[in-house]
């Protein structure tokens, strides 16, 4: 058949997101002083962590092992791909109220795909509140390291913030899928990504070697930022691993998208309608 | 009373109703409970006795404020942004006609919550942290008697603080900005990121004399002892006491300022 030229479902899914992201920006600047205090306090929020752990060296010199700038730079570089992670795909956790009430199933008779509605559902672009507050947070760090700058230690960090982001948003992803199953159970989540991220701040050395083989080889969150952490400030591994695996986050970022994406299509497939 | 009562059993059903987000809560509050205790393990470590706490002190402090968490409404949530909607949509016209006290029905309706969230959120995470360390829960039920009047005293203090916050969005419209800011004061200042009593000199003492120390950090100390004899008790609660009245007096001063402001709109 000839006619206009068909976007592939990818494109059609981008374009779809970027539409609904435009309307959500051009309804939170309804309120203008709502989003500078909310983008504010996000980036207060996320920043009073660190306070904390600047709190703690006020008592100490080191935690773990590690001092207060090897710290900042695991606390930034979690915080910003967590940030990112939020900003784009964020909202999938609100799929679990969406089956609950019922207008998932507009969403499925609407021509964009099911997952770029759900990620830019409230679209809150107000989270650039915590990737800025992290991005800081980690200049401060690289700053004040004194660090054996390599070219391929220095494109190790802006190469870990991003792969970082793409597993915390297969986590985000596949969380979504488990709540057709779970039902409203967006806090499992949470304990991923945020309970994630609050592990990821402190150095590996502080936690059992039992969680770090979980965070590894099951979620593999220790390739968010702390193996390529690790290896930026030259400090071996707790669990032995060579080297070269600190490259290896965008690798895994692109294979945790797989179990991901099928769970989400699976669950997708198996969803009745509430009737609501 | 028995109305209040009623509206108490009433937000206690509503979220007991929530059987997987329930669920949900008791795993995430114990992932939490598991990591920042092992920051704490090491912070301990190289500081023994750090803020008056022995590391079972301060592990204890670790699962006990995951219990309290969602029951106090630390992180947000709780029923300001619900009080917001209504003001928002004019529905509050119909709460303000109803013949019971608009800051009792809620300070009800929230006990109810926190109850149903001390019990089915509060308990389990606990067990877990006792079975997983050595914690230095008290055995003398008095101290944990005087512990739960403590936290009833926190849930309104926290109550209190939430509702002016909720009664702003009679004078912003959007309440987003302020929920936001209200809850960065409460988990910085409550003692959740870290205790009261490790924030270092002048700051620390300033910050102990502030409400938020009655909603998490003053229910800690009775629990762990650290007020000790019946003055030191009393001193603690009357401490809380004090703020819950003093900021249910200023709700009260807000709210009657807010409904002169009311104006219903037909339709």
């Amino acid at each position: 058949m000839a006619g206009a030229p068909r976007r592939g479902p990818a494109l059609e899914g981008l374009r779809g997101y970027r539409l609904i992201v435009g309307m959500w920006i051009r309804s939170t600047m309804t309120y203008r002083t709502s989003f500078f205090l909310t983008t504010f306090g996000q980036a207060a929020i996320t920043l009073l962590d660190f306070v904390a752990i600047y709190i703690m060296f006020s008592h100490v010199d080191a935690l773990g092992g590690f001092t207060l700038p090897e710290i900042a730079l695991l606390y930034g570089s979690c915080s910003a791909s967590l940030g990112l992670a939020d900003l784009l795909l964020g909202n999938t956790d609100r799929i679990g109220a969406r089956i609950r009430d019922g207008s998932l199933d507009t969403m499925l008779v609407r021509p964009v795909p099911v997952l770029a509605q759900v990620a830019a559902d409230r679209f809150a672009l107000r989270r650039l509140g915590r990737i800025g507050q992290g991005l800081g947070v980690m200049g401060w760090a690289v700053w004040t390291l004194e660090v054996d700058w390599t070219a391929g230690k220095v494109l190790l960090v802006p190469v870990m913030v991003l792969a970082g982001a793409a597993i915390f948003g297969a986590v985000m992803v596949t969380g979504a899928a488990f709540q057709f199953v779970s039902g409203d159970a967006a806090e499992v989540q949470n304990s991923f990504t945020y309970g994630g991220c609050t592990m990821l701040q402190y150095p590996p050395t502080v936690f059992a070697k039992d969680l770090l083989r979980g965070v590894t080889f099951i979620v593999p969150l220790a390739f968010v930022n702390w193996l390529p952490a690790l290896h930026v400030l030259g400090r071996p591994d707790p669990l032995g691993l060579p080297g070269w695996v600190a490259y290896l986050s965008p690798l895994v970022a692109f294979v945790v998208f797989l179990p991901a994406s099928l769970a989400w299509r699976a669950g997708v497939r198996s969803y009745r309608s509430t009737g609501s | 009373m028995g109305l209040y009562l009623a509206v108490v059993a009433g937000g206690f059903r509503r979220y007991a109703t929530y059987g997987t987000a329930t669920a949900a809560g008791v795993f995430t509050n114990t992932v939490f409970g598991f990591i920042v205790a092992y920051t704490y393990i090491a912070l301990w470590d190289e500081r023994p006795g750090l803020g008056g706490y022995d590391q079972a002190q301060a592990l204890t402090f670790v699962w006990v404020s995951q219990s309290l968490l969602a029951a106090a409404a630390l992180i947000g949530g709780g029923f300001q942004e619900e009080l917001q909607e209504r003001i928002r949509t004019g529905d509050i016209a119909v709460d303000l006609y109803r013949p019971a006290d608009l800051q009792m029905w809620w300070l009800a309706a929230d006990l109810g919550r926190a109850g149903f969230q001390l019990a089915g959120r509060g308990v389990l995470p606990l067990v877990a942290g006792a079975l997983a360390f050595p914690l230095a829960l008290p055995a003398d039920p008095l101290r944990w008697l005087l512990f739960l009047v403590s936290v009833l005293l926190a849930l309104v203090v926290s109550f209190a603080l939430r509702y002016m916050v909720g009664l702003v969005a009679f004078w912003l419209m959007d309440g987003a900005g302020i929920n936001v800011m209200a809850t960065v004061a409460s988990i910085f200042f409550s003692g959740m990121l870290l205790p009261l009593t490790v924030f270092p000199g002048g700051f620390g003492e300033f910050v102990r004399t502030l409400p938020w120390a009655a909603m998490l950090q003053v229910p800690m100390d009775v629990l762990l002892g650290k007020h000790a004899g019946a003055g030191g008790a009393a001193e603690a609660l009357g401490f809380q006491a004090g703020w819950a009245l003093v900021l249910l007096g200023t709700g009260r001063l807000l709210q009657s300022a807010a409904t002169r402001k009311v104006v219903v709109q037909g339709g």
